[in-house]
């Protein structure tokens, strides 16, 4: 990535109509402890740089010095925000590596879960995004909704953020009594919520004015930086791993992906919304034909994976989170990689940004919608 | 009146003590009335906040301040205890002086304004000044410096950029704010608040109903004047984390924060008293016929300021409810639209109150009954300069409309898209863009 000179020879601000501003790591908006350089004339900006590792913790190497059952808790912080779909991925690498036989009913219900994850993760962004460009009401509501979401988590996982939802070979405890009733409850009156939030923000002029046309990636570009989830839909690329490589009971879901057009910020906010009508579908769809049955497969007494390497991948609410696993045979994997999609869709951030204004920096923080404990890992 | 025998209880120990009447006069009394009416702005600031954070709760599912005292009601007393406890904090860098003084020229410049808004008739105004419409908008506009000074001298980038932009946008909206009042002044013919008031109660006529294009341009110029959302760029939190003010703390912080809602209520009560009629209201004067003269007082100054909160509540509802515009879309708004539109609100008007008189006495029409207090039109002429009025706004919209057709920022509803929903078969390698 290009490298701003950060320290500048000039005496005072006005000997340069160019002017250095370190936004964060503390600031209200970098969505965590990101620091951004930016170079500025005026309020424009010239160049800008991502200075990223703050919230640094080891996680591929403190997971070389771990048995296979014992690294899935680390994997629900990477991104905190969906720690359901964090802990999906490792737990099904490890099992498709063994080719353990999962049953149909943890799959049913690990569908519902990531999905009821992935749309309170649209939430906190709906949440954080309306809140950079100014709209305080829409964070509140968004709130109250998400608040539905984790109540069903803390019943079912025993905790509302970081909740260690999976155990290699299936669930670690069936479904709850209610859970049917809490969820149907819940997508009953999501609609309703989220045609409120439309007509706050879809139609609003400022609101267009501040997202359309703002933060432009092409297709062509997205796939270049290698964008995935909504901000590659966003520019109207059909890539979505739940249909391309369907893992859990996706295969058997009837579902449709939203694409934008010009792949600008109201195009991401439109995809984004309308993947969580998708979303209460799938949901929908599941609790329909939620099979009966056990919820664990038979494990061996120590989890040990064939000697070799295995890439698997799971369509996250922020983009496509892989993790490549590599195998000596011994209890410990040898070497794990995770794909962050929040790094890599952070990687967009200069060519976005560049000729805007302060203020679309923010928006565009929020449009990429990164989780800096997936970046820094 | 027994509510107000106190008044002349102390009248008399102060004539009793060797006053003369005349310094009791000039003296005593406008500093007793300077204190009331200080106490009473500070206290209407100070639950303003707490009315803000009400409402934004009501509006958004959450209950708001609800710990200390009943539903919260003493929380401003123990915001300001806090604040005021709180160390004085001043950055090393800074520039000392200009960094202590900067908030002490918003509170002043937001407070002198009150001495000549007409709370009520008769003792409740401090000074009937006779271009006490100057005088606000003169005075509200030295505001500015202390946001210059105070994003200057805190020796911050945030708060350099918060300063800037908060010059920039009261500069440009000062503008429009002047020339937006033009029109109703013309009707008035008369510069003098209480004098405004006078002749719309003369006139039985709220001046809105005249001049609803200047109305509107008020009230959008004040809010950006006072740097309220959506256009409350100077001090945006997730842009410029506190703009102009990011390095005050504690009493230097809250006494920024005292000069904004002041300036708020400045602009509620001259919107009140140039368009909404100020204290007049029908009926009751017959307080004052019935010779309750004290009471009448009260009344009026409640009635006003009723409808100066009013105004305040439009403040909050459109706070938590747009988003705020970017830098340069405000200066659009102010330069491309207000201004042309209050420029265009003062031709409309010239020639509305040209028609009156062209009418007057044309074939027996009489539009115009007199033109001793303000212009006092007949109920013909008021028929015509509403409907001149009516007419003026959508000719003002319409002539915008097609200057800034061309404007990227003028047809965002068509520029609005829908996205594509593909059901890609199951099961099967996504497709790649044709390109």
């Amino acid at each position: 990535m290009h490298q701003v000179e950060i320290a500048t020879t000039q005496e005072t601000l006005l000997d340069s109509p160019e002017m250095v501003l370190n936004m964060g790591p503390q600031h209200p908006s970098t969505h965590g402890v990101l620091r951004v350089v930016l170079r500025l004339d005026g309020e424009t900006v010239i160049d800008l740089d991502c200075d990223i590792g703050y919230l640094h913790r080891g996680m591929e190497k403190i997971a070389e010095n771990r048995m296979y059952t014992q690294i899935a808790p680390y994997w629900d912080r990477l991104d905190y925000i969906a720690a359901v779909s964090n802990g999906l991925v490792w737990v099904e690498t490890v099992e498709q590596m063994m080719g353990l036989p999962v049953p149909p009913r943890a799959h049913y219900l690990r569908t519902i879960l990531t999905e009821l994850n992935r749309i309170a993760s649209h939430l906190l962004w709906l949440a954080t995004h309306a809140l950079d460009i100014g709209a305080v009401t829409v964070l509140l509501w968004a709130l109250r909704e998400r608040e539905e979401i984790l109540k069903v988590f803390e019943r079912q996982f025993g905790a509302r953020l970081t909740c260690h939802a999976w155990r290699v070979g299936g669930m670690p405890n069936d479904a709850y009594e209610d859970f049917n009733k809490d969820v149907r409850q819940f997508i009953n009156n999501f609609p309703k919520r989220l045609d409120e939030y439309e007509t706050v923000l879809s139609e609003n002029r400022i609101w267009l004015s501040r997202t359309v046309g703002i933060g432009v990636i092409s297709a062509d570009d997205a796939i270049a930086i290698g964008l995935s989830g909504p901000a590659l839909r966003g520019s109207g690329v059909p890539w979505d791993v739940r249909k391309s490589r369907p893992y859990a009971a996706y295969a058997d879901m009837d579902f449709d992906i939203p694409l934008g057009e010009n792949g600008d910020t109201y195009d991401r906010y439109l995809v984004r919304l309308e993947e969580m009508r998708q979303s209460r579908r799938i949901i929908d769809q599941a609790l329909e034909n939620l099979p009966d049955g056990p919820v664990n497969a038979k494990l061996p007494k120590v989890v040990k994976p064939p000697v070799g390497d295995y890439y698997h991948s799971i369509e996250g609410p922020k983009g496509e989170i892989g993790c490549y696993l590599v195998s000596d045979g011994t209890a410990q994997p040898w070497r794990v990689r995770v794909r962050p999609p929040s790094f890599i869709n952070l990687q967009a951030l200069r060519q976005m940004c560049i000729g805007h204004l302060v203020a679309d920096v923010v928006a565009i923080i929020g449009t990429l919608d990164i989780v800096l404990g997936e970046i820094d890992r | 009146m027994l509510l107000l025998a106190p008044v002349d209880v102390l009248n008399d120990l102060l004539l009793k003590l060797g006053l003369s009447a005349d310094a009791i006069r000039h003296f005593v009394w406008p500093l007793i009335q300077i204190g009331l009416v200080v106490t009473l702005v500070a206290l209407w600031v100070a639950y303003a906040t707490y009315l803000e954070r009400k409402i934004s709760a009501f509006m958004q599912a959450r209950l708001g301040p609800m710990r200390v005292g009943p539903w919260g009601l003493l929380q401003p007393i123990a915001d300001g205890l806090k604040l005021l406890t709180k160390e004085d904090f001043i950055p090393e860098n800074a520039d000392r002086w200009i960094f202590f003084f900067a908030p002490y020229i918003a509170v002043a410049s937001a407070f002198i304004v009150f001495s000549v808004i007409p709370f009520g008739p008769d003792w409740a105004v401090i000074a009937d000044v006779n271009i006490g419409l100057l005088l606000v908008l003169a005075v509200s506009s030295v505001g500015v410096l202390a946001l210059i000074l105070a994003g200057w001298s805190s020796n911050s980038k945030y708060a350099l950029l918060g300063g800037l932009r908060s010059s920039a946008q009261m500069v440009s909206y000062e503008v429009a704010m002047g020339l937006s009042l033009i029109g109703a002044l013309m009707f008035a013919r008369n510069l003098s608040l209480s004098g405004i008031v006078a002749a719309q109660g003369a006139d039985s006529i709220w001046y809105v109903l005249y001049q609803p294009t200047g109305f509107l341009l008020f009230l959008i110029s004040g809010i950006a004047e006072n740097n309220r959302a959506p256009f409350d760029l100077p001090e945006a939190e997730s842009e410029l984390v506190a703009g102009f003010h990011t390095e005050y703390s504690g009493m230097r912080w809250s006494l920024f924060f005292m000069a904004e809602y002041a300036a708020m209520v400045v602009v509620a009560a001259v919107a009140t008293t140039v368009y909404l009629g100020g204290w007049y209201f029908p009926f009751v004067y017959r307080l004052e016929t019935g010779g309750h003269h004290n009471l009448y007082v009260l009344v009026s100054t409640l009635v006003f300021l009723v409808k100066a909160s009013l105004i305040l509540y439009l403040y909050f509802w459109l706070r938590w409810t747009l988003p705020r515009f970017r830098y340069d879309q405000l200066m659009d708004i102010g330069w491309k639209w207000l201004i042309p539109s209050a420029l265009i609100n003062i031709v409309l008007s010239g020639f509305a109150i040209f028609l009156l008189q062209a009418l007057d006495g044309y074939r027996n029409i009489r539009t115009i009954e007199s033109i001793q207090n303000g212009l006092n039109l007949t109920a013909t002429g008021k028929g015509i300069a509403i409907a001149m009025g009516v007419v003026g706004l959508f000719a003002t919209a319409g002539l915008l409309a097609r200057i800034n057709w061309r404007s990227r920022d003028f047809n965002l509803k068509v520029q609005r898209r829908n996205i594509r929903l593909v059901n890609v078969p199951k099961g099967k390698p996504a497709v790649q863009p044709g390109s």
